[in-house]
């Protein structure tokens, strides 16, 4: 029971938002204790386990790049194509993204979006873009929350695009822990079963999205009234 | 990169906290320069020192563009469509890569290792959008790294939270703490109706993946304790069917934590959302009616013969 300290040691503090890498090395550090390790044990491992996981960094290696593109106006430039486009708002740009992002990762092409590749580079301004081009000038709340729905929409698609295919970690993960439990499953069965999942998530989120052009209008339109 | 954001930083003077975030981004950069060769002692303690300087007098920012939105889009009305080029480059490359490295073998061995394709091959896919971007836009050397730290510090440390995350999952499966909550789980469900079982099962799932900020770990303790005693053994469910939606149950956990930095807490630091739970409150609402979805699928499902 005492293990659970690491636990408790989190909730606390991601509720009294108290800086994030202070709670969690915190956390670990207790955790580790509680299980009998030594105070210098357990900086040792937690060494050890940041190091081994060193590749999740390898996202931050595209920021030259988009920074480089930005500064000759990427962003500008996607809210200009998306000017030109009359149809475009923001529900139906976020929608194409969702469907699109959803199959290809299904087809296990995971790598064909992200948030610091396609996301913040590309996508948030093309919605923020439609939605300037209705209503205007946008106030920065809006803006803000037109960004979260473009983040939120790259990773309910992938996460429940990607099961569908076979190769992906999940499937693997599970048929190796089945396997040593005496218990033989095919990844394609598995993969199947991941579609009415994958159904529901389009109609749920893709609903959530044809929504949002609505929930814009009124939140801008209650902005300027106050203003 | 990181030590070069970190050479930008020190010569800053618009930020008030230079020198913090000289040692932070000094600090990582020799993590990733000589993590490989020092002792894990040694990196654990520079990973302490990261966070103290992270946490204690925080990290600043300096100027925050370096152009203004005017002379941002008179360089994007003369650049035009061409700018997508990089951009775009970037995913494509990424997928040519990890489907050519997966066909590639030399006397039968892949030349990179399988688990690595897509790192690597995102790896190759940046330095191939970096080399069209200098090419066509021809700006100073030093730019691209300027931009980075300009890019990075938006972020600050929420970058290297999920390594810390990741960190912290491992000190956890040390300790075991799986066990001991699946053992809770167990002492608590009514073990007589399935479908109790499979609702436990899948909300057991979601939360023990928000916990640990990871379905894959949350997936086979929930599965040992839960899943194949009761579901399989005792009602006679179909394995496949509820892994395949427990698996998914468990996204829809991770859609709703901060544990899972990578995915809800960076790109709020990267649309610069002064929110840092902003995405997640985007996300509960579809994660929520979701889960619920699962729990009638796999009631539906893995009982159906």
């Amino acid at each position: 029971m005492l293990s659970l300290i690491g636990i408790v040691i989190v909730v606390i503090g991601f509720v009294l938002r108290i800086n994030p890498l202070l709670v969690v090395m915190i956390a670990g550090i207790a955790t580790g204790i509680a299980s009998g390790l030594g105070p210098l044990e357990v900086v040792a491992a937690f060494g050890k386990a940041f190091m081994t996981s060193r590749y999740v960094a390898i996202v931050w290696l595209v920021l030259p790049v988009i920074g480089l593109l930005e500064h000759a106006g990427l962003k500008e430039r996607a809210r200009a194509v998306v000017a030109g486009l009359h149809a475009a708002t923001t529900s139906r740009i976020l929608l194409a993204y969702f469907a699109i992002r959803q199959i290809t990762a299904a087809l296990g092409l995971i790598s064909l979006g992200g948030q610091a590749q396609m996301v913040r580079p590309l996508i948030a301004p093309m919605a923020e873009g439609a939605a300037e081009n209705q209503y205007g000038e946008l106030p920065q709340s809006v803006r803000y929350k037109i960004r979260a729905y473009a983040a939120a929409t790259d990773n309910i698609a992938l996460f429940f695009g990607e099961d569908i295919f076979i190769a992906i970690g999940s499937i693997l993960l599970i048929k190796g822990f089945l396997d040593q439990n005496g218990i033989h499953v095919e990844p394609t069965q598995l993969a199947i079963w991941a579609v009415p999942t994958a159904i529901s998530a389009l109609i749920i989120h893709c609903t959530r999205l044809l929504l949002l052009d609505r929930k814009l209008r009124t939140e801008v339109a209650t902005k300027i009234e106050k203003a | 990169m990181m030590a070069g954001v970190a050479v930008v930083n020190w010569g800053d003077h618009s930020n008030a906290r230079r020198f913090n975030n000289t040692a932070f981004w000094g600090v990582y950069a020799i993590t990733f320069l000589a993590g490989s060769h020092l002792p894990d002692l040694a990196n654990g303690f520079l990973v302490i020192a990261m966070v103290l300087v992270a946490s204690i007098r925080g990290l600043g920012q300096g100027k925050k563009e370096s152009a203004t939105r005017e002379e941002r889009e008179e360089r994007a009305r003369r650049w035009g469509n061409k700018l997508f080029v990089p951009a775009l480059a970037i995913p494509l490359v990424t997928v040519v890569g990890t489907v050519l490295f997966k066909k590639i073998t030399i006397a039968g061995t892949p030349v990179v290792d399988l688990k690595q394709v897509t790192v690597i091959s995102l790896a190759i896919a940046t330095v191939v959008a970096l080399a069209l971007g200098m090419i066509m836009l021809r700006p100073p050397l030093l730019a691209p790294i300027k931009e980075a730290r300009r890019l990075l510090d938006a972020v600050g440390w929420a970058a290297v939270l999920p390594q810390m995350l990741a960190a912290l999952g491992a000190l956890f499966a040390i300790a075991g703490v799986g066990n001991v909550v699946s053992g809770l789980a167990q002492r608590w469900i009514p073990l007589d109706n399935p479908f109790a079982v499979v609702t436990t099962y899948a909300i057991g799932m979601a939360v023990f993946t928000m916990i640990m900020g990871n379905a894959f770990a949350a997936f086979p303790v929930m599965t040992a304790g839960i899943g194949l005693p009761l579901i399989v053994h005792k009602f006679g469910g179909d394995p496949t069917v509820m892994a395949a939606i427990g698996m998914l149950s468990g996204f829809c956990g991770t859609l709703m934590t901060p544990m899972a930095a990578n995915f809800n807490i960076v790109p709020t630091a990267l649309l610069e959302l002064p929110d840092e739970y902003a995405v997640i409150k985007v996300q509960i609402p579809t994660a929520l009616m979701l889960l619920g979805a699962n729990i009638l699928l796999m009631n539906f499902l893995v009982f159906r013969h």
